[in-house]
């Protein structure tokens, strides 16, 4: 059963496992055991974050295509839901019509470049979507008629997730049963949905195909796969996931701004969360997310600790700024992408398996045939 | 017996996951000209590019002029004297033909002589000379690839098809040229199909079969042995054009 | 040289487009000396990332770092010499700028040095790994220029000699704007004359062609490699240091923000193009000037189609280099 729900893609490693059920049932009994708002805001931010990061593993881990416009549907999404609620009242039917419009306009973004730019090679393409998202990002600031420009929209959800919404008035283990949990199970499970959707497709005969035409398109294309065709397709669902991802942060907080949706930071965010979590895995998509969230909030306590101590020395005492906390990551990924290309994930199972009885444990990396370099 | 200008001794070459040399062993000696033979597929090309250091050997033993130079960077191998031609010829398309072969006399301005003596064998090369190499035929081209290995002398000169699609007249001249090279104490390791060529021009031949060197000997031994060409080549020499 | 001329008349063709639309032939004027400047500060940044990649096969999304190194350090060196910066003597203002744009040339040279030994030369061949690698150095550095500038932007005030305009009639053209021009061109004949009259320039452009028949020619390409990374890296510094008088503020941010004009450039052109680099950045600047005026929200965006529109025509820019 267990098999079947995960589509066959075990974690295969015991401290894997055990990570992946800590996040979920932690998640999942977030609100009781982190009562408060603020935590329950973190809660619900890892949820979205998990779905964005694991729609963009699909991306860059299985397909191998690096775009640096994932962001962008994350947005269109967001606002997709957000004008809908601002312009045609807060009501469910407005939250369908939202969500419906951002994947197709997502679906028909993702489409159009795919097929305009995915005949070119991968730094081409990956320049190109830097231009397109950035292009994108300042549109949305500049049409406030639209978008709320750069404050954004501030909006009503449905009444059935706001904070007023309390039949009976009930409580839980001291937490209050309103609206607000009633979102942010919405976002659990359908985050939980859509993680298990990505496995189902990466685990399926087209996700095989997507990593067979990752490692090398020219075979692929000489089989017989129209590689153009399923990159595309794999960057529309990419994208639509992202859409949705973005939908749901637009369903738990009442406002969408383009910081919070379009900035270059986010896709340097799931960036980070993709490679250090574990490129093509799709759980390293959920550790990353949760540790980068984790980062954020609590690396810059402990640099603030560090900051202090070192309150004299001028340029050591900027290193630890808690501002600064970025740059530790950074070099955090720089470190990953040398000597843990695999990740987290696939560290945790390369443990795994050298440390069970099997022969040839950790996949070797790619060998090309080797070319002395002069010196 | 005088020690081999070039020798192979059980070199293994893959790539990526494919096992392309299984251990190819030859000599070739100094001043003459050495046929490389056999199929396609059989890792000619291979071979020649492990020679140079284009692809490195994962076993094996390839020794110059007394020095191992398995593993040594391709330019390093160059500069000891190697000179290569590849199938592809590899001209600079944006170059003209004269940036081309300044290109290729490293110690400085090519010598006049050299350039003449060019020029008599391969004389599109004097007309188009400040063209860009684009501009010039496949034949030209060929000109031109084998015409920068040899603007300064080498010791050896590995040369994977020459005469490629090239018109009986040129093929003619570059026979002529090779011969003269031949004469000159520059020592050659020729890939060639065309075995007439390969007759007129060869000392001694070596036949690769699937990544090994099958036979190795005299040419003329070879070019009598008809049975022995037809169980490595699949075909006589003489039918072979 | 194999030119043809066609891109080159773009140019022209645009700015003529651009009259009609823009209607006052003295703003277009103004326009255009300001696309055309800063067209040519692209360039200056662009240009060495396109040898980059055509030599080396290799995308630096760090790029954005030179270029913001050599803002902050220009602007540092030039605000230590403050009172040569707002003397009135024109010597003495160049005798401060001078030197800052030295420096930051310097600096960001060496820190193309670094980012080519530690961060690049790891991941040759590998272009997924590259662009993943060099944009996390990209985070890196500019957080390591907060930590040493601090997180705020600075201001530039350009030196007085180079403030305001020249008058030619109704039209008013920025004399820095002139300067920028002046350097722009500089930079592109250097370039045109090493790569076409040295011999160094012979084996660059040889090597962006084929860089293993130039290793098996017998030259060491990889010193080459490093050599023009460098460069490529200093240019940028350069870049940015005149991008940083021309915007008169200097933020970590400069870095990211250029370096998405300098990509759009550097594919118009094609990779590996100097000459496409050059007509690519004249008409990215001059479109972002163009429509700047007409209509400022679709500034980028404009570009963007122009690069579009360009890629349909010619799929690998406008000089692709042909590769092996």
């Amino acid at each position: 059963m267990l098999r079947a729900i995960l589509s066959d893609d075990l974690p295969r490693s015991r401290w894997l496992a055990a990570a992946l059920v800590l996040v979920l049932v932690g998640l999942l009994v977030a609100p009781f055991l982190f009562p408060g708002a603020k935590s329950l805001n973190v809660a619900a931010k890892i949820c979205v974050f998990i779905v964005l990061a694991a729609s963009f593993d699909l991306l860059l881990g299985y397909t191998g295509i690096v775009s640096f416009a994932h962001t962008m549907f994350f947005g269109i999404g967001a606002y997709g839901v957000a004008i809908a609620l601002s312009r045609l009242g807060a009501g469910w039917d407005s939250v369908v019509f939202g969500i419906v419009a951002g994947l197709v306009v997502a679906i028909v973004l993702a489409a159009l470049i795919g097929l305009f730019s995915l005949r070119v090679r991968t730094i081409f393409f990956a320049m190109i979507t830097l231009a397109v998202a950035s292009a994108f990002a300042i549109l949305a600031s500049q049409l406030p008629a639209l978008t709320g420009g750069e404050d954004g929209l501030n909006y009503r959800l449905p009444a059935a997730l706001r904070a007023s919404f309390a039949p009976g008035d009930g409580t839980l283990f001291g937490v209050r049963l309103n609206g607000r949990l009633l979102d942010y199970y919405l976002v659990y499970f359908v985050s939980v949905a859509l993680v298990l959707l990505l496995l189902r497709i990466v685990n399926s005969p087209f996700g095989s195909v997507l990593m067979a035409i990752r490692e090398n398109p020219f075979r692929a294309e000489a089989i017989g796969y129209r590689t153009v065709v399923y990159r595309t397709i794999a960057s529309c669902i990419a994208a639509a996931v992202a859409a949705l991802a973005g939908a749901l942060l637009a369903l738990w907080s009442s406002q969408t701004n383009p910081d919070t949706t379009l900035s270059f930071d986010i896709m340097v965010d799931i960036l980070l969360m993709v490679v250090i979590g574990g490129m093509g895995t799709i759980y390293g998509a959920v550790l990353g997310a949760v540790l980068l969230m984790f980062a954020q909030n609590y690396l810059q306590d402990l640099l603030a600790l560090a900051n202090k101590a070192l309150v004299g020395v001028p340029l050591l005492a900027n290193l630890f700024h808690p501002d600064r906390w970025l740059l530790w990551l950074g070099v955090a990924f720089v470190l990953c992408v040398y000597f843990f290309p695999t990740g987290i994930v696939g560290s945790l199972r390369n443990h795994a398996l050298s440390s069970s009885s099997g022969p040839c444990a950790s996949r070797a990396p790619r060998k090309r045939a080797r070319r002395s370099r002069s010196g | 017996m005088p020690e081999a200008l070039l020798s192979l001794r059980g070199v293994r070459t893959n790539i990526g996951r494919y096992h392309i040399l299984h251990g190819v062993e030859f000599d070739v000696l100094e001043g003459g000209l050495t046929m490389l033979l056999g199929r396609n597929g059989a890792g000619k090309t291979t071979t020649l590019r492990t020679i140079m250091g284009l692809w490195r050997a994962a076993a094996g033993e390839i020794r110059f002029a007394g020095r191992d130079i398995t593993g040594l960077p391709t330019p390093d191998i160059a500069r000891l004297g190697i000179a290569y031609v590849p199938e592809s010829m590899a001209i600079f398309a944006d170059l003209t033909v004269q940036e081309n072969l300044v290109l290729a006399a490293r110690s400085g301005p090519p010598d006049r002589q050299r350039l003449d003596w060019i020029f008599g064998r391969f004389e599109a090369l004097k007309r188009f000379w400040t063209l860009p190499a684009g501009h010039l035929s496949g034949g030209q081209k060929q000109m031109l690839a084998v015409a920068r290995a040899i603007v300064e002398p080498r010791r050896l000169l590995l040369i994977d098809e020459p005469t490629k699609g090239l018109a009986p007249a040129i093929i003619a001249n570059m026979i002529d040229a090779f011969r003269e090279l031949k004469d000159g104490a520059t020592s050659l390791l020729v890939v060639e199909q065309n075995f007439a060529f390969a007759r007129q021009l060869g000392d001694s031949v070596a036949v690769m079969d699937d990544g090994k060197v099958a036979h190795s000997g005299g040419m003329a031994a070879f070019a009598a042995d008809t049975g022995l060409q037809q169980h490595l080549l699949g075909l006589g020499m003489g039918e072979h054009q | 040289m194999t030119r043809d001329w066609v891109p080159l008349l773009l140019i022209p063709v645009v700015a003529a487009l651009a009259l009609p639309l823009v209607g006052s032939p003295t703003s277009w004027v103004t326009l255009t000396v300001a696309g055309l400047a800063m067209g040519l500060m692209i360039f200056i940044m662009a240009s060495g990332l396109t040898l980059t990649f055509g030599l080396m096969d290799v995308l630096n999304f760090g790029h954005g770092a030179f270029i913001a190194v050599g803002a902050f350090v220009a602007a540092s060196v030039m605000l230590a010499l403050a009172p040569w910066m707002t003397a009135d003597s024109l010597w003495l203002n160049l005798a401060a700028v001078g030197p800052a744009v030295l420096a930051a040339m310097a600096v960001s040279g060496a820190l193309g040095w670094g980012f080519e030994r530690v961060i690049v030369r790891p991941v040759y061949g590998q272009h997924l790994r590259q662009i993943l690698v060099t944009t996390g150095g990209l985070i890196v550095a500019e957080q390591l220029l907060k930590v040493v500038w601090g997180p705020d932007q600075i201001t530039l005030a350009r030196p007085t000699a180079l403030r305001g305009a020249f008058l030619l009639g109704d039209v008013a053209i920025e004399k820095y704007r002139v300067l920028a021009v002046l350097i722009g061109l500089a930079v592109f004949a250097a370039l045109a004359l090493t790569l076409n009259r040295t011999r160094l320039g012979l084996l660059i452009r040889a090597g962006v062609e084929n860089g293993e028949m130039v290793e098996a020619l017998g030259y060491r390409i990889r010193r080459l490699f490093v050599g023009v990374f460098v460069a490529g890296s200093a240019l940028a510094g350069l870049g940015g240091a005149m991008w940083g008088l021309y915007q008169e503020t200097v933020t970590a941010a400069v870095g990211a923000q250029v370096a998405v004009l300098v990509f759009i450039v550097v594919i118009i052109g094609g990779l590996g193009s100097v000459g496409g680099c050059f007509i690519g950045a004249l008409l990215v600047g001059l479109t972002a000037n163009y429509v700047g005026f007409l209509a400022p929200k679709v500034a980028l965006g404009s570009n963007i189609l122009l690069m579009a529109l360009i890629l349909l025509w010619r799929p690998q820019g406008l000089y692709p280099v042909a590769k092996r």
